[in-house]
Parts: structure tokens; C-alpha cells; sequence
């Protein structure tokens, strides 16, 4: 079953691991965009032309291409952020005052790419395709003059979220990913583990000691997306912090992977052999130094596990995002715990839901991306177990 | 494990610390919700302003047209968005809300969407009327001066001119503009003028014409149109209702049917002669403008777009003519 979907995904998805580029050669004066003493000015680099200058060095391929409609068609064979990565580019390279020739390669727009990816079908009307004759015939010879190629996709691990989807990438979400998953485990692990080290050594029977373990267990049964409720209301509106932030988004998760570690966390500690703690009182520790000297230690594996597998949980989640404003359009990589993020799962579903066809490949790449990532999870929490488990 | 613990404690006690100091929002980034259809077009914007200026990216959150009425008329400040997206006109309570917040929204039209009923284009293209699709897909009918429920089998039932093709219809669901305007464009209008309907009262037509068939023939789809163009590519008889964005972006698949004798098409709805299209919006908080470095920026970059022969354009966006 996981082998078929795993197959389907991957025939749809492994595509948006190559990218069509294509290579020109400009020449360009940085002297329209340096400052005085020779480094980039960024005012006039934002200024400066950049679409036209990639414009014109394609024109210089076809030069027959003179009308005014033509050339819009012309240019739409090329990503629309062509210019930008241009900039950026010579940005990086820092080059001194003066004239200079560089060959780079850009983005091919979606549709060449998914054309010569041969993921659109051309045996339909010339008016119903997303890509005409001519475009076709542009990127055919461009592909014949070995100056545009499918090259490895560096562009979807390299960078957060587009509209093109030439220029977008996964690095955004997973870097929110990793921040929130971070809040996560730093908010819910000690707190379980303290948690349940108190209801199994301190808390006295009764009925306050039952009533905490009945509100754990229902806890874990409550569905994620009460828990966004809960962070809307109580995180956003009564703390006031701020929306979209991975911060929020890990304490609500935190909340929800609590219960499930606090279980695991108990479970483990009762599978310790009661002598091993008695051992320890009896030569004179007190009950804290029993359990966090002793019994703690031996408990961690299994600790470990449940957190694993609460994290892995965690990490797919959508739902409880939504309420908090993790789910949205975001450019640029999240760098603390309080600029605006999205997740992976949440990058899935935005792109599943574009109308750009060549969006449907890279939702699928995502998606085997994530799956690894949580398969690789479990496979740690497995690998712990195995190695550090000991039979009594 | 000691040690361990208080690595712990002192990162918890730090990340309380240092988010105790912070706003509400980095306040130079624009806050922007709102209607999903109008989503895509923001996203573009933002995006080119992002990387054609030294302002910071707005993030953009889809949360429908009302959802982000809402948020937006909450209050002044930087825990609330600066901007809303929506596919209608904002409604007189929304305004309400806003000026009793203190809230001046400034309204910016942006163009027009148009709706299609499309299906399969292998299949045979239809030519529709307003009121053959409210016979389709209404819950009640009309019949002998009555409203009786809804027993139309086949197309061919409504109109003996249309394929003896059993009616199967996927439509947005009821939080979704798309559905909104689908109602008021094709089944309000239908009451209204074919059948002379009053407005107000217990048979008014806004009672009596928004409910869609429950008996099978229509099936509400999720808020994924992609997923609706996979269905109707699957099934030639099948019938979807979406934006005209979708149709564009996949004429290789799917192809919109003709209504009351117009084809939708860009020139068609501009020109505002295919019937079941509305207009899009963004509206701008006034007391953010100033504030907020770029709102103001952003909002000219906006409309400097939404002309013709822009990448909104490109996207499905109609501009005003």
C-alpha cells in the first residue's frame, strides 16, 4: 500500500528534480550601478533595467522576431523572474566598476518546461495549449543550439516560496519546519518528562491525581485542530504574539505532542525495575536523586521514542497552523523565531492548490521529501530503541 | 542528565524572555488576508514588489472573502492585517464593524473574474442558458407558477436540444466565494428575472433559489479547483463550477461551456457581455497607510498591475476594460 502511493507520487514528482535553464551571455557596465568607490548601490541596482537586458540578449538568437506581440510571446518562454536572478547573480559576484561579459544560466518559463519535460500534451488545438507553435519552435531551437537544457533543480532546495514555479523552492518551509519543530520539543519534552516523572514517583493517589491522568489521556485523543483554537485564542489574542511565527506554531504543537510523550514517557519510566530506585533510596538518595539520577537515565530510550514519534506527528500537521497564520505566501526564509513562516505540509497543500500545472510536480517531490523526512524519523526512534534498550 | 536539564530550563526561560520584548507583527512586513480567488493575483504582486523594492515581502494568508472582512475590521494596530482580499463588494455590516473599530478601508478594484460551467473538452461543448443551469442544479424549480423540488434526470430532460446525458454536477462548497457568486449570478438571477421573483417575504427568491441539489446530481467538491479538473478530465459527462483562472490554465483539459450564447474568454468578460463574472477588490486600512512602511507603495504597485497585458493578466485576472 505505502510501497504504490510512494510509486505514484514518485513517477509524478521526480521531474521537478531537473529545472530547464537556458544560457546567455551578457555583457553588462556596472558603472550604472556601483557607487563611488565601486561596490553594488542598491537603489540603482533596483532601478536598473534587468528584465531588459535579458530581453535583449535573447532577441540576439532571433533576430527575426520584430513585431510587438511577438516578442511578449517571445518573453514568456523565459521565467518572468529572469531579471531578478540576474540581479541577485551579478549582486553575489560583487564585480569591480566597469564592463564585464558573464555567461549565466536562467530559468526557462513553467510552461517550456514542462514542455520539454513532455509533461504537456501539443496534439491538442494550438489556442487551447499553454504554449503556441511559435514558443515551441523558439525553445526547440534554443534546446538545438545547446544553449537551453534540463539541469538539476538546485533552485527548489535553495529557496522558499514563489509564484513562478521555476523560482520556487522547499528550503522556506523546511527551515520553518525545523524553528517550529524546535519551540516544539523545547517546550514539550521537559514538560512531559516532568510531568511524568511527578504522576508516577510524587503525585499522591486521589482524585486529583486521577483526574490529571483521565484529562492526559483525553488530551491525546483531542483533534489538532482544537488545539489552533487554542493558540488563536489564548497565544495570539490574550499574549499578543505575533501571527505566522514559528514560535506559536511550535508551542501549539507543543501542546498537542504533550500528551503523547508524557505516555511514553510514563510507560518507560514503569518498565524500570522498581530495585533499581529502591537500590538508590536505600543507600541514602533522596526520591528526587532517584529518579533523575537513577531512573531517569535508564528510562531515556523509551523517552526518546515517544518523542520522536510525537515530533514526526507534529511535523505533519496542518491543521492547527491554519488558525494561527502559519498557512500563507511567504518569500522570503525565515531567519528567527519571530519572522513569518510556513511548514512543509503546509507548502504541500499551497501548491496543490495553484493553477500552474508545473506545481503539481513539485507538490509531489515535496511530498517524497517530507515522507523521507518522517520515515528516517521513525527509523531514528526504532534505531534508539534497539540500541539502548535493556531487557531486565 | 543535570546539565541537560538546565541547557532546558535556561532555553525556555530565554525564548519567553526574548518574544516578552516584541511586537505583536515585525512591523515592517504588510499583513495581507483574504478571499482565496484573489490570492493568487496578491501573491504575484507581492512577490515583484518584493523583488523590485527594498520594502520587506508581504505575507499573504487565505482565509476567504469573509474571514478576512473579519480580521481586517478587528481593530487598528499591528496585530491586525493591513490589507483584505475579496471577490464582492465589502457588505454594509462589514463596514459597520470597521467603522466602529475606528477602521476607514479604502477600496481598490482590481478587475474582474468570470465563473464557468465547464466540462471535458473531449466531450461535446455545450450552449447553456442561465435557466437550464438553475434547472440543473437548484434544489426547488419552478413549475406552473410554483417552487416543487428539483426532478431532472437528463439534460435532455430540461431542453430535448441538449445530449440525453444524466446531470452530474461538482460545486464549490458553501465557504468558498466562487459558490457566493455562483448563487447570486446564476440562481438569484434566474429567479429574479426569468421568473419575476420578489426580493423580500417567505418566497422571496433569496429563500426559495440558494440551495443547491442534495439528490445526488450535485456533488460538493472541495476547495482544490485542481482536483475538480482531474474529475471532470476522468468523467466526460461531469460538470465543474470555477474561477475562469483555472479554465485558462487548463484548456488542455477542460473547456467552459457557453451562457445565454457567450463563450467565456478574456475580451468577453471585460466587456462584461459573458454574464457570470464579478469583480475583484482589495481593501486598504487607511490609518496603516504611513505606518506600515510600503502599504501605500504596494497599493499603487497593485493597481499599476492590474492592467492588460500585466502577469496578472497572464494569471487569469480580467482587467477593467
Amino acid at each position: 500500500m505505502l510501497a504504490t502511493l510512494l510509486i505514484s507520487i514518485g513517477l509524478n514528482g521526480y521531474s521537478a528534480l531537473q529545472q530547464a535553464y537556458f544560457k546567455l551571455d551578457i555583457s553588462v557596465n556596472t558603472e550604472k550601478f556601483v557607487d563611488d568607490s565601486g561596490a553594488p548601490d542598491n537603489n540603482k541596482m533596483n532601478l536598473f533595467n534587468w528584465d531588459g537586458l535579458v530581453q535583449s540578449a535573447l532577441r540576439e538568437f532571433f533576430p527575426e522576431v520584430k513585431d510587438r506581440d511577438e516578442k511578449k510571446e517571445l518573453f514568456a518562454i523565459i521565467s518572468a523572474n529572469a531579471g531578478y536572478d540576474l540581479k541577485e547573480i551579478i549582486k553575489k559576484k560583487a564585480l569591480g566598476s566597469g564592463s564585464h561579459t558573464l555567461s549565466v544560466w536562467l530559468h526557462l518559463s513553467d510552461d517550456a518546461d514542462q514542455y520539454l519535460k513532455g509533461r504537456l500534451s501539443i496534439d491538442i488545438p494550438e489556442e487551447d495549449r499553454r504554449i503556441n507553435n511559435k514558443q515551441i519552435a523558439w525553445v526547440n531551437s534554443l534546446v538545438e543550439r545547446d544553449i537551453a537544457k534540463l539541469k538539476f533543480n538546485k533552485t527548489f532546495f535553495t529557496s522558499a516560496d514563489s509564484r513562478e514555479p521555476e523560482s520556487a523552492g522547499i528550503l522556506g518551509s523546511v527551515i520553518g519546519s525545523a524553528l517550529t519543530l524546535f519551540v516544539t520539543i523545547m517546550f514539550a519534552l521537559p514538560l512531559a518528562v516532568m510531568a511524568a516523572i511527578y504522576l508516577e514517583y510524587f503525585a499522591k493517589p486521589g482524585k486529583i491525581t486521577d483526574f490529571i491522568e483521565v484529562n492526559v489521556n483525553n488530551l491525546a485523543a483531542v483533534p489538532s485542530i482544537v488545539f489552533g483554537l487554542l493558540g488563536l485564542s489564548v497565544f495570539l489574542s490574550t499574549f499578543g504574539l505575533p501571527r505566522s511565527a514559528p514560535l506559536v506554531g511550535g508551542l501549539v504543537l507543543g501542546l498537542m505532542t504533550l500528551p503523547t510523550i508524557i505516555i511514553a514517557s510514563r510507560a518507560s519510566i514503569r518498565s524500570i525495575p522498581p530495585s533499581i530506585r529502591e537500590a538508590a533510596l536505600g543507600l541514602g538518595a533522596s526520591k528526587m536523586q532517584a529518579a533523575l539520577h537513577h531512573v531517569l537515565p535508564l528510562a531515556t530510550p523509551g523517552i526518546l521514542t515517544g518523542t520522536i514519534i510525537g515530533m514526526a506527528q507534529a511535523l505533519g500537521e496542518t491543521a492547527p497552523l491554519l488558525m494561527i497564520g502559519m498557512v500563507a505566501f511567504i518569500i522570503d526564509i525565515p531567519t528567527t523565531f519571530t519572522s513569518s513562516a510556513t511548514a512543509m505540509p503546509v507548502q504541500i497543500y499551497m501548491w496543490s492548490d495553484s493553477a500552474e500545472r508545473a506545481f503539481y510536480e513539485r507538490s509531489s517531490l515535496a511530498i517524497l521529501f517530507l515522507v523521507a523526512f518522517l520515515i528516517s524519523m521513525n527509523l531514528l526512534a526504532v534505531v534508539l530503541r534497539r540500541k539502548f534498550e535493556k531487557k531486565w | 542528565m543535570n546539565n541537560i536539564l538546565k541547557i532546558f530550563t535556561a532555553a525556555v526561560v530565554g525564548a519567553v524572555l526574548s518574544t516578552g520584548s516584541l511586537m505583536a507583527r515585525e512591523g515592517d512586513q504588510i499583513s495581507i488576508v483574504g478571499s482565496s480567488t484573489v490570492f493568487p493575483f496578491s501573491t504575484i504582486v507581492a512577490e515583484r514588489f518584493a523583488k523590485n523594492t527594498d520594502f520587506k515581502a508581504p505575507v499573504i494568508e487565505s482565509t476567504g472573502t469573509g474571514g478576512g472582512a473579519k480580521l481586517f475590521c478587528a481593530g487598528i494596530g499591528l496585530d491586525h492585517p493591513d490589507v483584505t482580499n475579496a471577490s464582492r463588494a465589502m457588505k454594509s455590516s462589514e463596514k459597520e464593524t470597521c467603522t466602529a473599530n475606528g477602521i476607514t478601508p479604502v477600496e481598490y478594484m482590481i478587475g474582474f473574474d468570470g465563473i464557468t460551467f465547464s466540462n471535458s473538452n473531449k466531450a461535446q461543448k455545450y450552449s447553456l442558458t442561465k435557466e437550464e443551469i438553475f434547472k440543473a442544479v437548484s434544489a426547488k424549480i419552478m413549475s406552473n407558477g410554483k417552487m416543487v423540488d428539483n426532478g431532472y434526470k437528463r439534460w435532455s430532460d430540461i431542453n430535448p436540444s441538449l445530449p440525453s446525458v444524466k446531470i452530474d454536477v461538482l460545486a464549490p462548497p458553501p465557504s468558498s466565494g466562487t459558490r457566493d457568486a455562483f448563487v447570486e449570478l446564476v440562481m438569484h438571477d434566474t429567479c429574479k428575472k426569468v421568473y419575476k421573483m420578489p426580493k423580500k417575504g417567505d418566497d422571496g427568491y433569496k429563500a426559495l433559489c440558494s440551495a443547491l441539489r442534495e439528490d445526488g446530481a450535485v456533488t460538493e467538491a472541495g476547495e482544490n479547483d485542481n482536483l475538480i479538473i482531474e474529475k471532470l478530465a476522468a468523467n466526460q459527462d461531469r460538470f465543474g463550477i470555477f474561477g475562469y483562472s483555472f479554465l485558462d490554465q487548463n484548456k488542455d483539459k477542460v473547456q467552459g461551456s457557453v451562457i445565454n450564447g457567450v463563450a467565456p474568454s478574456m475580451g468577453t468578460i471585460a466587456d462584461s457581455s459573458y454574464k457570470v463574472s464579478r469583480p475583484l477588490f482589495f481593501y486598504v486600512k487607511k490609518e496603516h497607510v504611513g505606518v506600515v512602511p510600503g502599504l501605500q507603495e504596494f497599493s499603487d504597485y497593485f493597481m499599476s498591475l492590474a492592467v492588460s497585458g500585466s502577469p496578472l493578466e497572464a494569471a487569469g485576472l480580467i482587467p477593467k476594460p
